[in-house]
């Protein structure tokens, strides 16, 4: 399984592919995870990979062959959209952070992203996963209203993903985190989505 | 036990499960989390030092006097290290020597991508390479024994697929290590050429025996499998040739200095056509081709950049895999790193913008000023060079030009490399004006203390260099102070400092505004009744965009810093109730 997890600097994309690269230790299979740290982190674009399956040898996912990106902006989203396989996923929240070259005017951002997804070859969901953030008690959790997202489309026990959670987060935090994978999860369910029946 | 680390974490546990005791460091991405994790055991005594060179003579020190030392740092962090370097290469160690060096292929977080087994070869000291974090750990152990058999530093090079992946470490005890007597012996220490000229001997020996070694070592080991390809490969570029090519035989280099000649020439013999695939510069290729012997390197993978499976797959095989292309990404307006809401450095270089100086730049979070819309630099070299280089503006042009002229440099910075500069212009007559920019931490690589900010590593309360009192004592006698936000007060001690004929040293203060105890996050801010004019677009803050004729405020992003509301002349910024 091969997951992309695209994102701005500082929204909590290296949390959220610890979560996942515990999980599949939990599962006990062979896992690579590949963050990003430094300059980027300052809220430029960010990418990580999580990989897991019986044994896996590079940390980074090969353009055309991710299963599912997990986007914490729309146009972070897009940005990678080439790094999944035709019929691969695309979950993204539908917040828009602008970048600095559309503060500045010297870019625009393209407000026809949801159309342009829809003509590609892939599923697709958008949620409102800031909102859902807030409501679980913190904005910062926006991560894992998304990994909530994730768990609801695959066929991994749901403990297995709590229990991951409560290991990568710090202790006082668990309770606002699993509320928050809760409400990823629930509403996975009544998100855009230009496909029924996402099982992977 | 097996656990999930990233290749950092693995080195840290590595020194501590192989005794080592005292580890030292100067921050740099991507190798910083070593030392961030080595701290966390509490049997090594740890440290951040002011800058590379005085982080591995504090390495060199404890070798010297008995204990396993594990020094760290990026790969331009060893330029400043080198000499030390340089020089204990012939004298070797007491208890081994480790240096962890991390390199940065694609400039992810770097001004380069030099690569650091030029400087292995240099110092004549060997190079191991892990290619995931279970060798991160094991290579510790191994170089740690390297070290002390061959009496000879050693180098871990690391980079930022390795140091900043996870993947699974089985953890064992710690391996007690008792400190080893204190080496007193200047027939080995003391570098006088008559000493130093015997031990140049000794280090070409040592050469031959590490040859001896390489060709032995299972850290170099050959999986033969189908002859038509063969793939001689270090590090990384090893996984990503493992993933295309899983058939092919391999000749995986642990040790990839020095190079083990018999073992090369025996695999290149046994397969039909072999690849060199290593990620930078074609040094096993160039050593390999040197002795008469035929591989294709460079001719098909790229020189620049990091190494990933699609380059190995169409460099290899002509083949390229079918994905999701789409027209859709071409106009994705790109995303660079900014300085955060709040940051201290924003008001800074409004101002510089604002009085059109020429500014000499320096090494952190301050960089992204160079941009627009601040666009408030012009240049950023090394660590340190600012001071020097806005000297070197006014050796060149004369004062006038200076008087149109500051240097800027970080608080880190400043003590990493940069005091030097400021002692050069006051003892040379120069008119420059510095601006420390002191936000008390060091910033980018995700914030470390440092001897300004009077915290060590662990947090323990340490005596604080006192910047003011410091430009004193170098000779400096304009010296003010201001907050970094205060763009009015600023602005006029920015002109009358770089109108004063002599040297100034203005230190803005503000704490970075994602330190933990930062007390600046308040409310966030909203505009009433914008006038459209567009001055607040002028500071480059994410947290307010311009749609419609009318500036926004962004809740979620804004952390309620005011410095906004300084440049409103509508007064329209308001707290949100």
């Amino acid at each position: 399984m091969n997951i992309l997890i695209s994102a701005v600097g500082g929204q909590g994309a290296v949390l959220a592919s610890r979560i996942l690269g515990k999980m599949a230790q939990n599962s006990g299979l062979d896992v690579k995870v590949s963050e990003v740290h430094g300059m980027s982190q300052r809220g430029g674009s960010v990418v990580t990979y999580v990989r897991f399956g019986e044994k896996i040898h590079s940390p980074i996912i090969e353009k055309g062959t991710a299963d599912i990106i997990l986007a914490f902006e729309m146009l972070e989203g897009a940005r990678y959209v080439e790094w999944l396989k035709p019929g691969g996923t695309l979950i993204t929240s539908s917040q828009r952070i602008d970048p600095m070259p559309v503060i500045t005017g010297a870019a625009e951002y393209p407000e026809d992203l949801e159309e342009r997804f829809q003509a590609l070859p892939i599923h697709y969901k958008i949620i409102d996963a800031l909102t859902f953030a807030k409501e679980a008690g913190n904005q910062k959790t926006v991560n894992v209203v998304l990994i909530g997202a994730l768990a609801a489309i695959t066929n991994i026990e749901e403990e297995k993903w709590r229990t991951a959670i409560k290991e990568a987060v710090q202790e006082k935090l668990v309770g606002i985190n699993l509320k928050a994978f809760e409400l990823g999860y629930e509403n996975s369910k009544s998100m855009k989505t230009n496909r029924k029946n996402n099982e992977i | 036990m097996k656990n999930i680390l990233l290749g950092n974490e693995a080195v840290a546990r590595g020194a501590f499960e192989y005794g080592v005791t005292v580890a030292s460091a100067y921050p740099g991405t991507p190798s910083t989390e070593i030392t961030e994790n080595i701290k966390k055991y509490e049997s090594i005594n740890t440290e951040w030092s002011p800058n590379e060179k005085v982080a591995l003579e504090v390495g060199i020190g404890a070798s010297i006097a008995g204990a396993r030392t594990i020094v760290s740092m990026k790969h331009v962090g060893l330029n400043v290290a080198a000499d030390a370097l340089m020089s204990i290469s012939y004298p070797g160690v007491n208890a081994g020597l480790l240096l962890a060096v991390a390199d940065d292929p694609s400039q992810h977080s770097s001004q380069n991508e030099q690569d650091t087994r030029y400087f292995g070869m240099a110092a004549k000291v060997p190079i191991l390479e892990p290619s995931d974090s279970q060798e991160c750990k094991d290579f510790v152990g191994i170089g740690l024994e390297i070290s002390e058999t061959f009496d000879t530093p050693v180098i871990l090079r690391l980079n930022t697929r390795i140091s900043h992946s996870q993947s699974m470490v089985e953890l064992l005890d710690q391996v007690p290590f008792q400190l080893k007597e204190y080496d007193k012996n200047p027939n080995k220490y003391i570098v006088a050429p008559a000493v130093a000229k015997k031990r140049r001997v000794v280090a070409e020996e040592r050469l031959r025996k590490l040859e001896a070694l390489a060709e032995t070592t299972e850290l170099n080991t050959v999986e033969y499998q189908s002859r038509d390809i063969g793939i001689i490969t270090n590090g990384i570029a090893y996984q990503y040739s493992k993933e295309v090519l899983p058939e092919a035989s391999y000749l995986k280099l642990g040790l990839s200095y020095p190079l083990p000649r018999k073992k090369i020439t025996e695999f290149i013999r046994n397969c039909k056509t072999v690849y060199v695939i290593e990620e930078l510069e074609p040094i096993i290729e160039e050593k390999i081709k040197s002795w008469g012997l035929s591989v294709i390197g460079k001719d098909v993978i790229p020189v620049i950049g990091e190494l990933n499976q699609e380059i190995v797959r169409a460099a290899v095989l002509k083949e390229r895999i079918d994905g999701v292309t789409s027209e859709l990404t071409k106009d994705i307006p790109v995303r660079p790193p900014v300085l955060c809401p709040g940051c201290h450095h924003r008001g800074v270089f409004y101002v510089l913008n604002k009085l059109k100086l020429h500014v000499s730049g320096d090494i952190g979070c301050y960089t992204l000023a160079a941009f627009a819309p601040l666009s408030s630099m012009d240049t950023s070299i090394c660590m340190g060079a600012s001071i020097g280089m806005a000297f070197g503006f006014e050796k060149a042009r004369g004062k006038e030009f200076s008087k149109k002229t500051v240097a800027v440099i970080g608080d880190s910075t400043f003590v990493h490399s940069g005091i030097t500069g400021l002692i050069d212009v006051v003892y040379n007559q120069g008119n420059t004006t510095v601006i420390i920019l002191d936000n008390s931490t060091t910033a980018m690589t995700g914030h470390q203390d440092h001897p300004g900010t009077g915290c060590t590593i662990r947090g323990e309360k340490s005596q604080a260099v006192d910047f003011v009192a410091l430009a004193k004592a170098i000779g400096i006698k304009r010296i003010q102070t201001v907050d970094a936000h205060d763009i009015t007060e600023l602005e006029r001690i920015v002109i009358e400092e770089t109108q004063a004929e002599e040297p100034s040293v203005i230190i803005t203060k503000r704490p970075c505004v994602l330190l933990k105890n930062s007390s600046l996050i308040r409310k966030p801010l909203s505009i009433k009744e914008c006038k459209g004019c567009k001055a607040c677009m002028k500071i480059g803050c994410p947290a307010i965009s311009f749609s419609r004729s009318r500036a926004e405020i962004k809740k979620e992003l804004c952390v309620g810093c005011e410095l906004c509301t300084r440049i409103c002349k509508f007064d329209a910024i308001k707290k949100e109730a």
